[in-house]
């Protein structure tokens, strides 16, 4: 690489990694905080014995899996305002990433609360707890190791589906690296510039991953 | 035996030795179906206190189901369980959720397959019924969890997680986990039958301590001689009806039906 290309990379590296602190970070942790919840709840009515319950969960799920996750960001930001319902960039932003991440991760969530055996559940309800109290202290405890794996999984896959974000004007990690782009008209550096920094992101939450499987391995033959 | 005595189970669940006479575990007429499946036909039977009634018979012959009809696990469809003169459970409609619980608190359960928390110490596993569910003082109930731990010679594994641990260990701390929660009625299914030969005896050792002190028992037991040994009374199990009981002497050596006896024969004489 000459002289400038140099320059240009580290003069750009600024915008673009504030872009991922302010943007592409944040906009992550948030969305797959909200998305987690959602997707527990979800997981919960998918295991119902009532019928309709699941069967809201199992058609969410269906919708979410089943529609490209750009379409759903655009109907939040461009769509709904035709309906009168005007959401400014981020929390549009944050809603479609939540309500994306809701729909994968509660199938994960279902098949590593199926995955305890049942004799978890019937021990913990011999000592006498409740169903809520079995699910909190012993089944769901045992599900998060299970669901480690693939849930890093879907947030790593989250933080970079985030650029998608770009298009509805919020300001984050590939939307600095494109401005720039535009203006020095070097795409080749600019864009290979944002993929570095996005893998340097999911290299930080793989180790992130590993420290935790480990923890949660402590009770579990090696 | 003094109250602080950790394997006492104290007032006002003490077995009485003395008061053998008046039944602890009365059932009646017990049904129980899985979808078109009658697993139980309809069953009587009675525990006196401080008695140990074994329940022998083929796999699928219902002895688990009603094991698990006492505790809960199973809800009956038909029938009635008294404990004591103080609860009475009619199955003829669902009964509601306060006394199924109470039906639960009166027996604590010891699994095949033992169903410790793997995810919990030994001791954590002990505590956690008394001190979270039952919401007894921990200072309290940590000191008898101890005991009862030495005492089966465990207490230097307290802090261990059950996957380090013996399946023989495993399954006295399944012992343990069950006496902890000072049950008037102890229920054993199947407890030795997924261990190691060699480690059958100390678990079968535990459990006739225990008998001989003085708790109420039903174990399902594939171990003839155990329950010869052990049991006050031993009814045999098949289809989903007793077929016969009485004296353990009695039904084991001398069988009346046909069918115990060809049970009994095809254990005893496997090839």
């Amino acid at each position: 690489m000459n002289q400038s290309a140099w320059d240009l990379f580290w003069t750009s590296l600024g915008p673009i990694v504030q872009g991922a602190i302010l943007g592409t970070i944040p906009l992550a942790l948030a969305s797959f905080t909200i998305g987690l919840a959602l997707a527990l709840g979800l997981a919960l009515m998918r295991l119902s014995r009532r019928r309709w319950v699941s069967g809201i969960a199992r058609v969410y799920i269906s919708i979410v899996r089943g529609t490209p996750l750009l379409v759903q960001l655009f109907v939040i930001f461009y769509g709904l305002p035709s309906l009168g319902i005007l959401i400014d960039p981020w929390p549009s932003a944050v809603m479609a990433f939540s309500l994306n991440v809701g729909g994968y991760a509660a199938e994960v969530i279902r098949a590593a609360i199926l995955s305890v055996p049942k004799g978890q559940w019937e021990a913990a309800y011999m000592i006498g707890m409740s169903h809520r109290r079995a699910l909190t202290r012993i089944i769901l405890p045992q599900a998060a190791r299970v669901s480690v794996p693939p849930l890093s999984n879907t947030f790593i896959s989250l933080v970079k589906d985030t650029s998608l974000a770009s298009l509805i004007l919020v300001t984050e990690l590939f939307r600095e690296a494109q401005q720039v782009a535009a203006f020095s008209q070097e795409f080749m550096l600019l864009y290979l510039e944002a993929a570095l920094v996005y893998w340097v992101i999911c290299l930080g939450l793989s180790s992130v991953q590993s420290v935790l499987e480990k923890r949660l391995d402590r009770y579990v033959p090696h | 035996m003094s109250p602080t005595d950790p394997i006492d189970p104290t007032e006002p669940t003490a077995p009485d030795a003395a008061a053998t006479s008046d039944a602890l575990l009365r059932v009646r007429g017990l049904q129980k179906s899985f979808g078109a499946n009658q697993v139980l036909q309809s069953i009587d039977l009675t525990v006196g206190r401080g008695h140990v009634l074994a329940l022998i018979g083929p796999s699928g012959s219902g002895k688990t189901t009603i094991l698990r009809c006492l505790n809960g696990l199973e809800l009956a469809n038909g029938g009635t369980i008294d404990v004591a003169d103080e609860l009475s459970v009619d199955f003829a409609a669902i009964p509601g959720k306060s006394q199924r619980a109470a039906l639960r608190d009166r027996s604590a359960m010891v699994f095949q397959h033992y169903n410790l928390f793997p995810h919990k110490t030994v001791l954590e596993n002990v505590l956690e019924g008394p001190v979270v569910v039952q919401r007894r003082p921990k200072a309290e109930v940590e000191a008898e969890a101890l005991a009862l731990l030495d005492r089966v010679g465990l207490s230097a594994k307290k802090d261990s997680y059950p996957f380090e641990l013996s399946g023989g260990q495993q399954q006295r701390v399944g012992i343990v986990r069950a006496l902890a929660l000072r049950p008037q009625l102890l229920l054993f299914d199947e407890p030795t039958s997924s261990l190691d030969p060699e480690l059958v005896g100390d678990v079968l050792r535990l459990i006739k301590e225990l008998a001989v002190e003085g708790w109420s028992m039903v174990i399902v037991t594939h171990e003839l001689e155990f329950a010869r040994e052990v049991a006050t009374e031993v009814a045999f199990v098949d289809g989903g009806r007793i077929v016969e009981h009485g004296d353990p002497n009695q039904l084991l050596r001398h069988p009346k039906e046909e069918r115990t006896r060809q049970f009994l024969h095809r254990l005893l004489f496997p090839f």
